[in-house]
């Protein structure tokens, strides 16, 4: 299934690379990422498959958790969320 | 390829600005449960909730992981219990049996402890609609409701009486919890069999053997892309309202079909509904007040809720395949904090939210009324929204709270998503002659479509 995984806090050292290691870890491929500073807050976006759909609650709590270390926001959402919002 | 400014505005709408799924509901025929006894009856009426919507609360927790987006209750709706249970009578049991079903699948809500009384009552609904006010208080979640009029048959105004009846004794034998049996009970005019939101939500005879209906929020969404507007005009304001209500109605959409695809249900529709909660930042009566009223309940008010009902429905139309239920703003007093702190000052009077129902989406919402307030004038404040109802051609309710032991200037507390409310003044005036009459008020010249 296709996701988007957003990032968002105070810029600093690491957050690309814990994130992109973790999702390496578990099989997820990242075909796109953007990231930017958008009033202050370090913003990225992953745009990603992820194979195994049945451990996308792991996943997401994973990221969380790495989010909670980080001192960032971390969430990942189902494509069809934003395609359903945004494109007739 | 969809854009990184367009990715966190919905990450903004949901984690700022309260979007959320505010209901999937499942609504279940019970018509095969009718049996000659009660217990039976009750048997089978726990049986087919429990198997089929047992999977309803992991599935739709599944899909808001998924996507990202909380959906705050799951609930059931079913065929009105008048009809499941008129061969067999005994309609306390059955609604014992669907309260226990609800908790055994975890649901917050169960709707459908109904009648449909519009033109007449038969014996058979008489005896149901006595058996109300104390399964109100007998049972946690079972909710009731009565439709008392329509535009195609008047308004039968000795359902109107005892609908005024039900809410007094509801609100009487719950009084140790400010009345509570009563916000579990709502009077329609012109209700529909889709209605995904409690109290009002049941299942109709016209529907599917399992059906999912969603309803959608957002009053935050809504009054965040408001503030984008500045001063631009009103027609810009109801653009701007339309665009927000499309994407809200989206993702609806998005739910709707997916729950329907795991719980192997019929998609039934989406409700377009500007639901508020307590919350600060959720509230109708703050779009309002945005759109440019010193506070909601000023002159003007009718005239603001009429675009945003409007806007709200013209943009959700269009992002649905199937929209219906209750479909656009609601102004329940006590789940809106902006409403609760106009009541609270005197800005808004029972009038004026009255003359609001004309414009939108559904009726006196959750208000506490004082506890000496007679069933007469509650009756007449029933038959007033059901006449906004029949000649407007769209739903109305009434859903008030008689708060014994309280009086204006009070507050009552019913906790959750219900709130609390202010105790609101009555117009003491009593109406017990139009209401003792009885009969019905006939229906009107242009319900003769035919």
């Amino acid at each position: 299934m296709k996701a988007f995984i957003t990032v968002i806090g105070r810029d600093k050292v690491g957050i690309i690379a814990e994130v992109s290691s973790l999702l390496a870890e578990r099989g997820v491929n990242i075909e796109d990422i953007s990231q930017t500073i958008l009033q202050g807050m370090f913003t990225m976006i992953m745009a990603c498959d992820i194979s195994d759909e049945s451990s996308f609650g792991e996943l997401k709590g994973a990221l969380q958790e790495s989010g909670d270390k980080l001192g960032v926001e971390i969430s990942v959402r189902h494509a069809d969320i934003f395609n359903a919002m945004h494109r007739i | 390829m969809i854009s990184g400014i367009e990715i966190l505005e919905t990450v903004k709408m949901i984690k700022e600005h309260h979007l959320d799924i505010r209901t999937v509901t499942m609504g279940i025929s019970l018509t095969e449960a009718i049996s000659d006894s009660a217990e039976a009856t009750a048997k089978k009426v726990y049986d087919k909730i429990t198997f089929s919507a047992g999977k309803l609360v992991s599935v739709a927790d599944k899909i808001a992981d998924m996507y990202g987006i909380p959906i705050v209750n799951k609930r059931v709706s079913v065929t009105p219990i008048s009809i499941v249970g008129a061969a067999s009578r005994g309609f306390e049991k059955i609604a014992l049996a669907m309260d226990r079903a609800a908790s055994e699948i975890g649901i917050d809500f169960i709707g459908g402890y109904s009648a449909l009384v519009q033109k007449g009552i038969s014996d058979s609904e008489r005896a149901f609609l006595d058996s109300v006010p104390e399964v109100l208080h007998s049972t946690q979640k079972v909710c009731s409701s009565v439709n008392v009029a329509s535009t195609r048959a008047g308004i039968n105004m000795e359902a109107v009486a005892c609908a005024g009846k039900i809410m007094k004794r509801a609100a009487y034998l719950t009084r140790e919890r400010d009345g509570i049996g009563a916000a579990k009970f709502v009077a329609f005019a012109n209700a529909v069999e889709d209605n995904p939101f409690m109290a009002g939500a049941f299942h109709g005879v016209g529907e599917a053997d399992r059906v999912i209906n969603v309803g959608v929020s957002g009053p935050g969404v809504v009054k965040t892309a408001l503030e984008s507007v500045g001063d631009g005009d009103l027609s810009v304001v109801g653009e701007v309202i339309k665009r927000t209500a499309f994407k809200i109605t989206r993702v609806g959409q998005l739910v709707a079909r997916k729950a329907a695809e795991l719980l192997d249900a019929s998609f039934g529709i989406v409700d377009l509904s500007l639901a508020p909660t307590p919350a600060v930042g959720d509230s109708v009566a703050r779009i309002l007040e945005e759109i440019g009223l010193e506070r909601v309940g000023a002159h003007g008010t009718t005239a603001a809720l009429m675009l945003l009902n409007d806007a709200v429905k013209k943009g959700g139309i269009m992002a649905s395949q199937h929209v219906g239920g209750l479909s656009g703003a609601f102004i329940p007093v006590s789940e809106d904090e902006g409403m609760i702190s106009a009541a609270e000052t005197g800005a808004l009077r029972l009038e004026k939210l009255e003359a609001m129902t004309a414009v939108c989406s559904v009726g006196l919402d959750m208000i506490a009324v004082p506890g000496d307030t007679s069933e007469e004038i509650i009756s007449a404040i029933i038959a007033d929204e059901a006449a906004i109802g029949v000649v407007n051609n769209k739903t109305t309710a009434v859903r008030l709270i008689p708060v014994y032991g309280k009086g204006v200037g009070e507050r009552a507390e019913f906790g959750g998503l219900l709130g609390s409310a202010p105790i609101m003044a009555v117009n003491p005036l009593s109406p017990a002659k139009l209401i003792s009459r009885g009969g019905r008020i006939a229906a009107p010249v242009h319900a003769n479509k035919n």
